[in-house]
């Protein structure tokens, strides 16, 4: 009974502090612009089943992606073992599914368990490849501190959770034969029927029953802590890889988006009159590209928050490549820190981050009237941007689907659209282009090489 | 050399099959100048009918948009495709992966729609067809290239194979960098790098890939891309290997192995 109480409570605490933190995390990538993301509902599907949940493009890199792929599946599978779990713990029962099931129980767990060594392989083979080989992309500036650590946490947990498992499993077993009413019969468990015995079986029966419930309340509790420690961490890719496949861009890599009130504007200039044409003239003084996730897609937000800091798209970007400050993972993090570090003002509800000119009485912090001084480019340097050749490796790289470029590309509008600022040297290049039509200010004409070669 | 403007063509009553873009590089840089030669003669030798723009041809924008110059970048684009739409242009072919992208995929939402080819797949379908015949025992039969994967024409458009099938029909010995097709690296041109100094950095990405190319011990490097040309003749020359590894498009590859 007290077991039941105990378990109740510990659920409804853990479910209502995650809900609040998940519903901050779509609250701040919901500050992005909105942006209708739908057809090709094939192609999507394709993505999601492929790459998401076949991992696709984990693949390109074979043995990070079979390491993942043991947790990973076994993460999948063990979510059966938790529905039991949970009616265990609101009912009281134990291994309800076990008389019911008979030997289709036996063989999901005897699933489970090999899933769960081969995960612990997996886990310990990353943590080796961050802790001691030091492979290259978990070594990056933009890694020090915190995402290190938060991945390493993550992996620990990962170890704590396998062991409340073997632990709940080899004890069970050892009890099964002690005391068959109370413990049913699991049938034969590969892993733990060698466990057990060996780890296990110099105890008493209190002392297995004990330890059989420690397990059982590491094993779950270990599964809240994850639920809670997600919205903090990289590890939230685990559910937002799911939808971040769904809604990633379909078109060619190639294609940039365009900007309709723009080429609206050239376009009556120029007088070619289009259908839209007679579009409503733009309200406020226009600010073009992105300095902040309110001018970003709420996409990009999505993608910031799904990445998993691999460093995939960085080990590929020729710019990182040579030296240059240019990460297009730390792009990534900037644009979450960015959005984390908003979210937590709203969250304050603090009039100081009203704009100065609406913080009148009675006005209340929103995304609307919000300004905190700062911007994207506090995170994220011209120089960053600058080194930036548009050749799209990181996000062929991404295993996620997600676009680094693409915000990119709303920067540099930004600083050169909004800012009038840039790199000096594109000056000339723009001068040209507007003057002459050509990249560079030539003296002679266009088709000066087709005379040449008539006559030759 | 038989090289019309479309302009000569309509006051003439005729009008060709295709239009030849020739772009910014093809037009005005002294070594693409060669690959904008080498492809006409190949249209020239096969008896195509095809047109330039000549002066009425202005950049596609492509650098002013990926610099994040929007403006420039629909100045152009929208005063090109007032002349194509004017002469109604259908069929596009162009030397330059970067206005094949744009026109591909950014023109259409401007109102500019047409059939664009990049030259390296025109090229195939005419070896595919039949039309054009590789002559046997060329320069470089047998002899090992590498080819550079442009990241317009391979990632962002997916055309990987057009260009090495090309080579297949020359019969060389074709080298694969490392990084290839899908992780081809770039050679450090685009997103108008072209047109700016390397930012800070351990070295600069054309001789990182150029690196890579030499380490394949091919003779020639062969390119798709104007920009990716000069990046790769300006690493082989950092090298001094200017006269062991040749840097050369498709195009003129094609025009050497058949002696045009
Ligand atoms: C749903 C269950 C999943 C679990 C339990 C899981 C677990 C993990 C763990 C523990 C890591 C940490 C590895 C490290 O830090 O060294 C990781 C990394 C990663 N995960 Fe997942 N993951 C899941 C789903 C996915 C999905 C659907 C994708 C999408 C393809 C994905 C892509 C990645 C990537 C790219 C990394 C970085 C690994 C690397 O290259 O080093 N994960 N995942
Ligand atoms: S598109 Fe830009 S950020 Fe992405 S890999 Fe290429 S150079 Fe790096
Ligand atoms: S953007 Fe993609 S490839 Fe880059 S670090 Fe994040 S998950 Fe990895």
């Amino acid at each position: 009974m007290l077991g039941i109480i105990a378990f109740s409570l510990v659920f409804i605490l853990t479910f209502s502090i995650a809900a609040r933190r998940f519903m901050a995390i779509r609250r701040n990538i919901n500050l992005g612009k909105d942006e209708l993301i739908t057809g090709n509902e094939g192609k999507r599907w394709k993505n999601v089943l492929l790459v998401a949940f076949g991992q696709k493009k984990m693949f390109k890199n074979w043995i990070p992606a079979v390491l993942h792929l043991f947790i990973y599946v076994a993460f999948l599978f063990t979510q059966i073992e938790l529905i039991e779990i949970f009616i265990d713990g609101f009912t009281g029962s134990h291994r309800f599914f076990a008389p019911y099931l008979g030997v289709i129980y036996t063989i999901a767990i005897n699933t489970i368990e090999i899933l769960s060594v081969l995960a612990f392989i997996g886990t310990i083979a990353f943590l080796a490849r961050r802790n001691i080989l030091r492979v290259a992309r978990f070594q990056k500036p933009e890694m020090k501190g915190w995402p290190s650590r938060d991945a390493n946490i993550i992996l620990g947990l990962e170890l704590v959770l396998l062991f409340g498992i073997f632990t709940m499993n080899g004890t069970d077993v050892l009890l099964q034969e002690i005391d068959p009413t109370h413990y049913p019969d699991s049938g034969n468990l590969i892993i733990s029927s060698f466990i057990g015995p060996a780890v296990f079986g110099w105890m008493n029966k209190d002392a297995l029953v004990f330890l059989e419930r420690a397990g059982w309340w590491l094993h779950i509790l270990t599964v809240f802590g994850f639920l809670l420690y997600l919205p903090f961490s990289k590890h939230l890719h685990i559910v937002l890889a799911f939808p971040n496949t769904w809604f990633a861009r379909v078109r060619k890599n190639g294609k940039m988006e365009n900007m309709p009130d723009i080429m609206q504007e050239v376009q009556s200039m120029m007088g070619i009159s289009t259908p839209d044409a007679a579009a409503a003239p733009m309200e406020e003084i226009p600010e073009f590209g992105s300095n902040d996730v309110f001018n970003l897609s709420w996409k990009n937000i999505l993608d910031a928050y799904s990445c998993t800091e691999c460093g995939r798209c960085t080990a590929q970007c020729p710019a990182n490549i040579t030296g240059k400050k240019l990460s297009p993972r730390k792009i990534m993090m900037d644009v979450r820190d960015r959005a984390e570090e908003v979210g937590a003002n709203l969250d304050s509800a603090d009039e100081k981050f009203i704009k100065s000119d609406k913080r009148k009485d009675g006005a209340i912090l929103s995304p609307q009237n919000y300004d905190d001084g700062k911007s994207l480019f506090d995170y994220i340097t011209p120089e960053e941007l600058h080194a930036c050749t548009t050749c799209n490796a990181c996000v062929e790289a991404c295993p996620i689907l997600i676009d680094p470029l693409e915000i990119i590309l709303k920067m540099r509008r930004y600083e050169i659209l909004t800012l009038s600022a840039g790199p000096s040297e594109w000056v000339p290049m723009f001068t040209s282009m507007e003057n002459n039509g050509s990249v560079w200010q030539m003296p002679v004409d266009r088709d000066q090489w087709a005379k040449d070669a008539r006559e030759a | 050399m038989n090289i019309p403007t479309l302009a000569e063509m309509t006051a003439n009553g005729t009008s060709p099959d295709i239009l030849f873009w020739v772009g910014c590089a093809g037009s005005f840089d002294a070594r693409a100048q060669k690959v904008t030669k080498a492809f006409c003669k190949i249209l020239n030798h096969l008896d195509i009918s095809f047109a330039i723009l000549g002066n009425e041809e202005a950049c596609t924008g492509d650098p002013a948009r990926r610099a994040g110059n929007e403006f420039v970048f629909q100045m152009l684009a929208n005063q090109n495709i007032q002349v194509l739409n004017g002469y109604g242009v259908k069929k596009i072919v162009t030397t330059c992966p970067h206005c094949f992208n744009t026109f591909k995929n950014e023109y259409p939402e401007l109102g500019g729609h047409y059939d664009v080819i990049h030259h390296t797949s025109y090229l195939q379908s005419l070896i595919d067809e039949g039309r054009l015949k590789i002559a046997d025992g060329g320069p470089f039969k047998g002899k090992s290239i590498t080819y550079h994967d442009s990241c317009y024409l391979g990632r962002a458009n997916q055309i990987y194979e057009a260009p090495r099938e090309v080579l297949e029909a020359l019969d060389v010995e074709l080298k694969e960098m490392k990084r290839c097709r899908t992780t081809g690296l770039c050679c450090g041109a685009g997103g108008a790098q072209m047109w700016k100094e390397d930012e800070p950095g351990k070295k600069r990405i054309n001789i990182e890939r150029t690196e890579e190319a030499i380490a394949t011990g091919a003779s020639v490097i062969a390119v798709n891309c104007p920009f990716c040309l000069t990046m790769m003749s300006d690493g082989v020359k950092a090298y001094e290997k200017q006269d062991e590894i040749m840097v050369y498009d498709l195009s003129e590859l094609i025009v050497q192995q058949n002696q045009l």
